[in-house]
């Protein structure tokens, strides 16, 4: 085996994100993927080519998707040989799918590859009922037309009723906001410093947009150009006015504007060593230098469902021989605005990084000015697993446009996860 | 939550039902209200010799302008509707010497008032000076007992065991078990030790005293907090998160402190501490309330089960405890307050995890109460009976209505039943008094 090789994030791209039932709500997570991954290899130059690997994902998935990538793959600008395979990590998936590439390209066991992920929540699998499915699975297996008959007598109506996907995690039937709220309402996290959050995000979004920052970040799809959740003439008191949707009386704090909406969209990433990038007359804008994941039992542990980055980030700090202050960017996902300002909470309390993660000393405060300086998931939208390319790709940008720099990446995912990562140049 | 069927034995048709049918006729019980006397009525009291116990409890019965006779045989006259019967048997040293519980208490004791009260002073058996008064001492707790399911009519009988030398601490006491806080608190035995004299107002007694209560956001917890503050003290009010809303109005209302956490999380004892040195300075008072049931029999138990009980009833306080008393955040003189149940003391078919919790509160008391007494921290538990409240509404309507009639008062005591014994167990008066598991219980035949 050769020693580790530098992981550097070469290119990026993604399609606009839409709300729920809006623009995309015709297109599937294969149609979008492949929309993301051609724009990146339009703008790489890769047309036809082959490249190690394409990793990604889809948190909402159709059965029928089981080898979506691949799928996917095959319909895009790619050569017909790239291989491909699908992984789901809720919301970390996107950033998770770069890490199994860049460890593949650290081992030299690929040069380059793309990671990417997708999301609809328009076009939402619906399935049957358990009832009715094995009742279907036994209609095939009926032998005569007698037997046929038999098995679709059990067929009641009840059974037309078909299941939705929930937002909810399974052990605790409580949705992701629900869980947030108690979380938000633990750290004594006030209304006003999430719609803040939410106000900076949307202004720092816009931005972005206005100075062409996500000019080579972004590919038009359907006629989207812009994130559509993006309100750039947000203001404080418009935020301030929206009523709370998760808890209910004068402790509920979360809204629709500090909270993630449903969102439809793709992204994809272009990792490779810097003789690969080279070769093909491509740069690294930044590298991937390290990564984490953790997962908090909230389900009885007493920890919050959204918590875990607030481990992940100090057992990587203390990999990388890095304090939390030593970073010119945070990349926190906004997946609520409680979430972000809980988890910096948590970061700055001696009780908590004492007790739970075992320091002695708290990780202490971020420069505010630093964070998610080009937006985040509050304004762009979070179609689940698109979300970490997306970040990673605006980051490593950042970095490259700072001329160097440190970046932190954290991401909140169902199921008490997270995942985290160190982009740098 | 009401009582249904105690309501109806109030109607016309309900007498008439109850009286021709024998159905339990329960007693509507009085509960204090600020402003109150401690005992609105006369008072009889009895003695065996005149003992310094005797002078303590006549010099109280002064102090609360109590109307009262002595007697040591009873009071026969019809004339007199005594609302206590007082008696001091510290002076029994022979067995010869209870016959004058009969002497008295007999002629007497059918013209007690509705929702009276008995009261049996004692020596602690334990401290006796010879084999004879610890034997006669005993015999006492047989007699409250008994007595205490014959009165019927809301009258409570509890027997006080005071220490050598401690009848200066009878006071806080004795006010309990004769004022209508004590309503739901019947055949108990408590036992009062030696302790700094503390003399306080007796209608403010916590007052400048900051008292920590887990699960205040609703139910017992709630009633706790509002008797502790309307004695004077500033409450620090903890529930989950999923209470957030219940928690800030119950707090709001109450001029308390909320603080939000889960008291089986790692740091929930830390969290506690820093919040009460931030807003408060320190915790004179711990009340370990919080606590749920996740019934089921032991043969379909899950450990998760087991263990969701276990942690919130019984670890959680021991864990609490430990790190306020090391640190320092509970200050010197201060009481810790454990919250107990009759499951624990007699057990409940699909309560294993539960009694098993509750049962290790007593174990917590018992062991610490004596380690403690070096600070000056006392630590008491109530154990309450059938208690009208949304967890008990919850129990099926044959078993709730068994659970509420097969006790003296033959009805459910009130919440704030088990936070008035609480207030007396947290008041810096009551400094004797440590190491007693208080059941608020109506005499339940449960475990008794």
């Amino acid at each position: 085996m050769t020693e580790a090789r530098r992981v550097a994030v070469v290119a990026g791209n993604r399609i606009p994100f839409a709300r729920q039932d809006k623009t995309y709500r015709h297109s599937s997570n294969s149609d979008m993927l492949t929309a993301a991954i051609n724009g990146l290899v339009d703008r790489a130059g890769l047309g036809g080519q082959e490249v190690g690997e394409v990793v990604a994902g889809a948190v909402l998935k159709h059965a029928r998707d089981w080898n979506m990538v691949r799928e996917v793959v095959l319909g895009s600008k790619l050569a017909a040989t790239t291989p491909a395979y699908d992984i789901q990590q809720a919301c970390g998936t996107g950033l998770e799918a770069a890490i199994l590439v860049g460890n593949k390209i650290a081992l030299g066991q690929i040069d380059a590859g793309i990671a990417g992920g997708v999301d609809t929540a328009s076009d939402a699998p619906i399935a049957v009922n358990d009832r009715l499915r094995n009742i279907l699975l036994d209609l095939n297996r009926a032998k005569s037309a007698q037997d046929r008959l038999k098995v679709l007598a059990r067929v009641r109506p009840k059974d037309v009723v078909p299941e939705i996907p929930r937002n909810a995690e399974p052990r605790t039937r409580k949705s992701m906001g629900d869980h947030a709220a108690l979380t938000a309402l633990e750290w004594g996290i006030t209304r006003e410093a999430q719609d803040e959050l939410t106000y900076r995000s949307h202004i720092n979004l816009a931005k972005a947009y206005d100075r062409g920052f996500q000019q080579d970040l972004i590919t038009p799809y359907l006629g989207l150009e812009k994130d559509q959740n993006l309100r750039p003439d947000t203001t404080l008191e418009k935020l301030a006015k929206l009523k709370p949707v998760f808890g209910k009386g004068e402790t509920a704090t979360m809204t629709a504007g500090n909270s993630t909406p449903l969102t439809d969209g793709a992204s994809a990433v272009l990792l490779a060593t810097d003789e690969w990038a080279a070769e093909h007359g491509l740069r690294p804008l930044a590298y991937l230098t390290h990564s984490q994941t953790a997962a908090v039992d909230y389900v009885k542990g007493a920890e919050g469902l959204l918590m875990a980055p607030a481990y992940a980030v100090p057992k990587m700090l203390a990999r990388a021989g890095l304090t939390l202050q030593d970073f010119d960017y945070y990349e926190i996902h906004e997946a609520f605005a409680s979430q972000v300002l809980a988890t910096l909470k948590a970061w700055e309390d001696p009780i908590f990084c004492k007790e739970r993660l075992g320091l002695d000393a708290p990780l202490g405060e971020i420069d505010r000015d630093k964070l998610n300086v080009n937006g985040s998931s509050l304004a762009a939208g979070h179609p689940f697993a698109a979300t970490g390319g997306r970040i990673l790709a605006a980051l490593a940008k950042q970095l490259d446009e700072n001329g160097g720099g440190r970046g932190l990446i954290s991401i909140c995912a169902a199921g008490g996860q997270g995942v985290v990562a160190i982009l740098e140049k | 939550m009401t009582d249904r069927y105690q309501t109806f034995t109030r109607t016309p048709l309900g007498q008439t039902l109850v009286k021709n049918l024998g159905l339990p006729d329960p007693t509507p019980l009085p509960r204090w209200r600020a402003g109150d006397r401690v005992i609105d009525g006369p008072v009889v009291f009895g003695a065996i010799g005149e003992t310094d116990a005797g002078k303590a409890i006549q010099a109280l019965l002064r102090d609360v302008g109590a109307a009262f006779s002595t007697a040591t045989e009873g009071v026969a006259s019809s004339s007199i509707r005594p609302k206590a019967l007082v008696f001091d048997a510290t002076g029994a040293s022979t067995t010869a010497d209870l016959t004058s519980l009969q002497r008295f208490f007999s002629p007497v004791i059918r013209q007690l008032a509705a929702a009276g009260r008995v009261i049996v002073v004692g020596r602690t058996p334990e401290l006796a000076q010879s084999a004879e008064q610890q034997v006669a001492q005993r015999a006492l707790e047989g007699f409250t007992r008994s007595l205490g399911k014959e009165v019927k009519r809301g009258a409570t009988v509890n027997l006080v065991y005071v220490a050598p030398d401690a009848h200066d601490q009878l006071d806080s006491t004795l006010r309990f078990f004769l004022s209508p806080k004590s309503a739901y608190v019947s055949g108990q035995v408590t036992r009062v030790g030696t302790g700094q004299l503390v003399s306080n107002d007796p209608a403010q007694p916590l007052a400048g005293q900051v008292a920590l209560v887990t699960g205040a956001a609703r139910g017992i917890g709630a009633s706790i907090a509002e008797v502790l503050v309307r004695d004077g003290a500033t409450v620090i009010g903890v529930d989950v998160a999923q209470n957030a809303e219940p928690l800030h109005k119950v707090m709001t209302r109450l001029g308390g402190t909320e603080l939000l956490l889960d008291v089986t999380a790692v740091d929930a004892a830390q969290r506690i501490a820093a919040h009460a040195q931030e807003h408060h300075g320190g915790i004179d008072i711990v009340v370990h309330n919080a606590g749920i049931t996740r019934d089921k029999r032991l043969a379909n138990m899950r450990t998760d089960t087991w263990d969701a009980v276990l942690d919130v009833n019984l670890r959680a306080p021991e864990h609490i405890t430990a790190h306020l008393v090391e640190t320092g955040a509970l200050r010197d003189g201060g009481s810790i307050i454990g919250v107990s149940s009759i499951a624990g003391i007699a057990g409940n078919n699909g309560q294993t995890n539960y009694a098993t919790s509750k049962a290790g509160v007593i174990g917590l008391v018992q062991a610490l109460a004596p380690k403690l007494a070096e600070k000056q921290v006392r630590i008491n538990a109530v154990a309450p009976g059938f208690i009208e409240t949304e967890m008990t509404a919850k129990v099926p309507f044959a078993i709730r209505e068994v659970g509420r009639r097969i006790n003296s008062m033959q009805q459910g005591g009130q919440p704030v039943d088990v936070a008035e014994t609480i207030a007396w167990l947290a008041d810096p008066a009551s400094a004797g008094v440590t190491g007693n598991v208080v059941r608020v219980c109506g005499q339940s035949m449960l475990g008794a």
